[in-house]
């Protein structure tokens, strides 16, 4: 009796990886999304930093140290935790919870940025609208982000972008940085191999 | 992270500091001008009482108030449980109303453990007899830590009624758990023969109150159940105030940093002396404003996720 020929393990592949921005890249993006925040916001009176944990948090802590290097104003910085806010919280186990820390000044009145490494669906942007709007009511809320992949789910747009990453929704785009991760980089991974 | 709320002894270091961490968090909202979380949209919390209670109910009822759910308040009085209906009838009918979470205190010792086996949703015990009350050694740890900076190493004295005191038992499981020592004091007869190797092993006993003060860092005062006392136990309120009882004199010879704590409701000049209770050292007040924080953050892990 004949049987059909084994199938041949095809060769393993190997993910790809392509890095998008490498570490001098982040710090010179970082370099223009601060100025123009300065550009954008008229020297950045009244406003507040937000980052988003995780990566958020030492993007918004970046952007503050640039903008007062460049133009000599102290942009206040926070922390907002968005897990209370998920719109998937019961499709995962449950998830930790992290601090939310607001600037002594508050942000009542204030030009909010909120701040975040990677705009993808715009979910996380909309469960931060919702947090902000239970610690407070900004003048006005503006969003920052490293990297923008496109596949937005909801109408949320940034106002400053690092980068445009173009990709397919098989790639992924995972952003490091030092004070988390020990490095800056942007890599891209799976997706096309050719 | 586990299904069930029914015991100190439930949590691990890790899961039990998880609380504590999520409860500080919680504890954030409290200061907000709006006091509400969006966690538990659409999930439903019964309040099951057989038992009174004040602020055990009303701290579980803002607790999950505060994080969106519904919460539905059954107690016994008033309900067909006066018309002979059981706690298995009672839960399945829970369970058909679609309820997420069982909140349950009981005068049976062991009852919210049957309840965990009859309904789909969580159980929260809420206190069962003199068995355990786990969130209020949640809320005792929670208090301890927030005020003294740590839990590891403390030692900690548990004073009074330690045989009707569900506290004293969920409070020794869930402190040896998280590194600190306890001693139970109280006189023989309210400290049931070997509780110490039954419930964790490395708690002490004592009988002689004046002789631990010096050395601990927690005085926890229980309150003398007397609902609960068939026979005397001592022989008046006043000798057992006289040689348990928490007064000026007693405090001051505690070490300088040393809180005091009372899970309520107090019976003043029995255990604790008035000047005690609203003095600088005492936890009293705390641990209730902790007690909303430390739920919010048990229902959230209980509830929050898909943890099926």
């Amino acid at each position: 009796m004949a049987y059909p020929p084994a199938a041949r393990p095809s060769p393993p592949r190997q993910p790809s990886v392509k890095v998008i921005l490498a570490s001098a890249d982040v710090q010179r993006v970082v370099d223009r999304i601060a100025h123009q925040i300065l550009e954008k916001t008229q020297g950045a009176a009244d406003t507040v930093l937000l980052g988003i944990p995780t990566r958020g948090t030492p993007l918004a802590r970046r952007l503050a140290e640039r903008i007062s290097t460049f133009e000599d104003v102290v942009v206040p910085v926070g922390v907002l935790d968005i897990t209370l806010y998920r719109d998937d919280l019961r499709r995962h186990a449950t998830r930790a919870v992290g601090p939310t820390e607001l600037p002594s000044g508050g942000i009542d009145g204030k030009r909010v940025i909120l701040v975040d490494d990677v705009l993808f669906s715009g979910r996380t942007v909309r469960a931060a609208l919702d947090a902000l709007n239970d610690v407070g009511r900004p003048a006005s809320v503006q969003l920052a982000v490293l990297v923008d992949r496109g596949h937005r789910e909801l109408p949320i747009r940034a106002d400053y972008v690092g980068k445009n990453i173009p990709t397919s929704l098989a790639e992924s785009v995972k952003v490091t940085l030092a004070e988390v991760d020990g490095v800056d980089e942007v890599k891209l991974y799976g997706g096309a191999t050719s | 992270m586990i299904k069930h709320l029914l015991s100190g002894g439930d949590l691990d270091a890790d899961t039990a500091t998880e609380i504590l961490d999520t409860a500080a968090e919680m504890a954030t909202v409290a200061g907000r001008e709006i006091k509400k979380l969006p966690a538990l949209r659409g999930r439903t919390v019964v309040n099951l009482f057989y038992e009174d209670s004040t602020r055990t109910r009303i701290s579980f009822e803002a607790a999950a108030k505060r994080l969106s759910a519904d919460v539905i308040n059954f107690s016994a009085k008033g309900s067909s449980v006066t018309k002979g209906e059981s706690l298995k009838d009672t839960a399945l009918t829970l369970q058909a109303m679609g309820a997420d979470a069982v909140v349950v205190r009981h005068p049976a010792s062991g009852a919210p453990h049957r309840l965990a086996n009859w309904v789909d949703g969580s159980v929260v015990n809420a206190g069962d007899g003199t068995h355990e009350h786990p969130t209020q050694a949640l809320l005792d740890a929670y208090t301890m830590r927030s005020r003294l900076g740590r839990l590891a190493g403390l030692s900690v004295a548990v004073v009074g009624d330690v045989l009707h005191s569900r506290v004293a038992r969920s409070n020794v499981l869930l402190l040896t758990t998280l590194g600190a020592k306890v001693t139970l004091v109280g006189p023989p007869t309210l400290i049931p023969v070997d509780i110490a190797g039954a419930l964790a092993p490395g708690t002490d006993v004592s009988y002689d109150l004046d002789s631990v003060l010096p050395n601990v860092d927690v005085v926890m005062m229980l309150r003398v159940q007397r609902e609960r006392m068939n026979d005397s136990y001592f022989p008046s309120a006043r000798e057992y105030a006289r040689r348990y009882g928490l007064d000026g004199p007693r405090m001051r010879r505690l070490p300088e940093h040393a809180i005091v704590m009372h899970p309520g409701p107090m019976n003043r000049g029995m255990e604790i002396t008035p000047e005690v209770a609203d003095s600088r050292r005492s936890t009293i007040v705390e641990q209730v404003t902790n007690g909303v924080s430390v739920r919010m953050a048990v229902l959230y892990l209980l509830l929050g996720g898909n943890n099926r």
